[in-house]
């Protein structure tokens, strides 16, 4: 089978931090990295490679820097990666994201199983796989926790509700999203850092996709962001501190009213 | 270049780096002591524009046909909510779309419209439409009785194809998520996620809506100013549930659809619920969370008891999840749960920012912690310093005599 996994070059949050003073992201010396769920998409996908046979394809559209992030994918065993890059695709919402992977998707025809993060930590939407599936007119099976079975035609997979875990039965192919909890993503061999070294990544302009231009980028995306502020910071709270016995009740009678009316 | 949505105008650029500063995606870098805005990487958020004290930076104004573009928006009417139902019972997330639609509806003079898609259900239209609905859309069948990813989003495509409303909101649930995604794709809608705040522009009339990204910290307001419908997510608990008036009067219409319209390819082989019978955290209207601080697994039973006594959901850090003490189900923060209760308690949680990315917008916060310098008293709006083995059981206890259990 050749599943193709989407994944997205993101700042990493964990060096994200916020200046005290003037409550704004500090960006300065942020790396960035592959959105932490595409790691387990990528995991996932290599190992139903190891289980069917075929190749795993990586595809990211972005700057050309995030070659970076196919590579790292092919340091964990991903044997192909392809860079969808183009200024015309600036300003894609989710809309204009998914139809530019879609089109590409249709340019690789023989993909099998799609496999998408639950959401990317930046834009944090969880809107671009079911998107990929629509405009490819793909079954799906979201926040996908554990795929308890595959083949050439199926595939089984457990996801995750707010109340319990359904499973799904969907035909090949579809497009998955998975969550954490589904692997434990491998860290990359030394094998597999030389191949990324060596490896040739494919670039895709908007002139390689079948794409009308007017679904592109700026105008393709229904959605225009008109402004980009920092939430107000939370007022500093008030602090008991000293002996267990006299400032537990305190916090008591501060909360007990608001603990009736959540319960009510 | 001359067709680059925004630009740096070199004759006005002095290379001053505040843009740089200023922008949220580091898209900004310096080429030859000017600006350079790298297009693939900016999302055209316009932060930069107005920092710029030179003027250099402009975004191109366009009023070229937009791809999909609506011509006709005052087509579009009234305000539409999908109305959440699991086993047949109304979701509490439902009431919520129906307090905020309301409001909505009534600023725009237009009618409140509930999408409501099961099976045996229609007996429960009355309960919209005495939270506010004017006009109750049912589509009953076998195949929709429970969430299915494509017949829901074919029958929601067909309604809004037939009806055109102007706003469909739906909840930023597992299930909102998985299904309104579909349908913004193929009614060539914007779709804004897990939106915390929504209004409506006075001018254009657009839909103004607000939502936090990058875990919480930045917002950005989103208008969807030439497709319709302008679709939104919104995130669970933050809007005001709808309150009962059994006075009001409503329609109820039955709509019928195609049997091509309910077919899945995906199909439901089983459901299990959660085996802890503990409630979803994403619904409680109070959260007691515990973290590494609690050192075993055993020690979960000190925030059990706690949680227990108000009536409250357990939540949990990574870390307390990685070390395998409570299932991912309860995990709170980035790459786990976004929660936003009326009171959240974290005892021994540091407050990394991907935990507090996840209950930064609880109302309450109260932080039980030994360090007094751990960054969850930043967000705290009560903070307890000292050990939680003792704080903690004593704050059980006080709490038992205070409401009396
Ligand atoms: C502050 C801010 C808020 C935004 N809000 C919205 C909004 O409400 N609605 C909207 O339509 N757009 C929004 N956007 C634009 C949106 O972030 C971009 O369209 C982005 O390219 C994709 O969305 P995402 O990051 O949310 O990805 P998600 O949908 O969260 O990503 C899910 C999965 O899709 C795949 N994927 C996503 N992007 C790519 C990619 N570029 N290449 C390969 N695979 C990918 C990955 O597998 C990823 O795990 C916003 C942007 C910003 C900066
Ligand atoms: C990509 C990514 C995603 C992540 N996603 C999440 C996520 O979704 N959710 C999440 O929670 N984390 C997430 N993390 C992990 C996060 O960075 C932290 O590592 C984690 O939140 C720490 O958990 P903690 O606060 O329980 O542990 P620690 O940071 O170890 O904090 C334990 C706290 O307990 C206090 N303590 C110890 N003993 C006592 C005592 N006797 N009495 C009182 N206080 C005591 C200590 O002072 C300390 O502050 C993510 C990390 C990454 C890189």
């Amino acid at each position: 089978m050749h599943i193709v996994v989407c994944i997205k070059q993101v700042p990493d949050t964990a060096d994200v931090k916020i200046d005290p003073k003037t409550n704004t992201l500090i960006r300065e010396g942020v790396v960035s990295i592959i959105n932490p769920f595409d790691m387990y998409a990528i995991e996932e996908s290599i190992r139903l490679k190891e289980k069917l046979g075929g190749k795993v394809t990586a595809i990211t559209m972005g700057p050309p820097q995030a070659e970076n992030a196919l590579r790292e994918a092919i340091s964990m065993g991903v044997d192909a990666g392809i860079l969808v890059s183009d200024r015309a695709f600036a300003g894609s919402d989710t809309w204009a994201t998914s139809y530019t992977l879609a089109m590409a998707l249709k340019k690789i025809g023989d993909y099998g199983v799609i496999m998408c993060g639950k959401q990317a930590s930046d834009g944090d939407t969880a809107q671009v796989g079911p998107g990929i599936a629509a405009h490819l007119d793909l079954p799906q099976i979201t926040y996908v926790r554990k795929i308890e079975e595959i083949s050439a035609d199926h595939v089984v997979g457990e996801r995750l509700l707010e109340e319990g875990t359904e499973v799904i039965r969907a035909p090949v192919p579809c497009v998955l999203t998975v969550v954490k909890e589904i692997n434990e993503p491998r860290l990359p061999s030394l094998k597999g850092k030389l191949a990324a070294k060596k490896a040739q990544i494919t670039h895709w302009k908007a002139d390689d996709l079948k794409a009308e231009k007017g679904n592109l980028g700026l105008d393709g995306s229904p959605t225009k962001v008109v402004k980009i502020f920092t939430p107000p910071a939370r007022q500093g709270g008030q602090i008991f501190k000293g002996e267990p016995e006299e400032i537990v009740p305190q916090l008591v009678e501060k909360l007990k009213d608001a603990v009736i009316a959540a319960a009510s | 270049m001359e067709n680059d949505p925004i630009v740096v105008m070199k004759d006005k650029c002095v290379g001053c780096r505040l843009c740089i500063k200023s922008c949220p995606f580091g898209a900004i870098a310096m080429q030859e002591k000017l600006a350079v805005i790298e297009l693939t990487r900016c999302t055209l958020c316009g932060a930069c524009v107005p920092v710029c004290k030179f003027k250099a930076i402009e975004m191109r104004k366009k009023d070229a046909p937009v791809a999909g573009a609506v011509a006709d928006l005052s087509a579009y009417r009234d305000v539409w909510i999908f109305a959440e139902q699991k086993d047949g019972r109304i979701q509490s997330i439902t009431y919520e779309l129906l307090g905020e639609g309301r409001k909505l509806a009534d600023q725009l003079g237009m009618s409140l419209c509930a999408v409501l898609l099961g099976s045996g259900m229609s007996d429960k239209t009355a309960e919209l439409v005495q939270r506010g609905a004017d006009r109750v859309y049912v589509v009953d069948a076998p195949e929709l009785a429970y969430f299915q990813d494509e017949p829901y989003a074919a029958v929601l495509i067909d309604l809004i194809r037939r009806h055109k409303p102007a706003i469909m909101l739906c909840g930023a649930t597992t299930i909102g998520r998985s299904l309104v995604s579909r349908v913004a794709v193929n009614v060539r809608a914007g779709l804004t996620a897990d939106c915390t705040g929504l209004a409506i522009d006075p001018e254009t009339k657009n839909l103004m809506q607000t939502r936090p990204a990058f875990g919480g910290n930045i917002m950005a307001t989103i208008i969807t100013p030439k497709h319709r419908p302008q679709m939104a997510t919104v995130r669970h608990k933050v809007m005001k549930e709808a309150l009962v008036d059994a006075s009001r009067k409503g329609e109820t219409l039955i709509e019928k659809v195609a049997a091509e319209v309910l077919k899945s390819r995906a199909q439901r082989v089983k459901f299990v619920p959660e085996a802890e019978t503990t409630m979803n955290i994403a619904e409680a209207n109070i959260i007691v969370s515990g973290g590494r601080g609690l050192q075993a697994p055993e020690n979960f039973s000190i925030v059990r008891e706690l949680a227990e006594v108000l009536g409250a959901g357990v939540g949990s850090s990574r870390a307390a999840v990685d070390a395998g003490w409570i299932p991912y189900s309860h995990q709170v923060g980035q790459t786990g749960k976004t929660v936003c209760p009326k009171i959240y308690i974290a005892c021994g949680i540091s407050g990394q920012i991907q935990h507090l990315a996840g209950m930064s917008s609880s109302d309450i916060i109260v932080a039980i912690n030994k360090d007094p310098d751990a960054p969850i008293f930043r967000v705290a709006t009560y903070g307890l310093i000292g050990d939680l083995f003792k704080l903690v059981p004593l704050l059980t206890r006080e709490f038992k005599k205070a409401l009396k259990k």
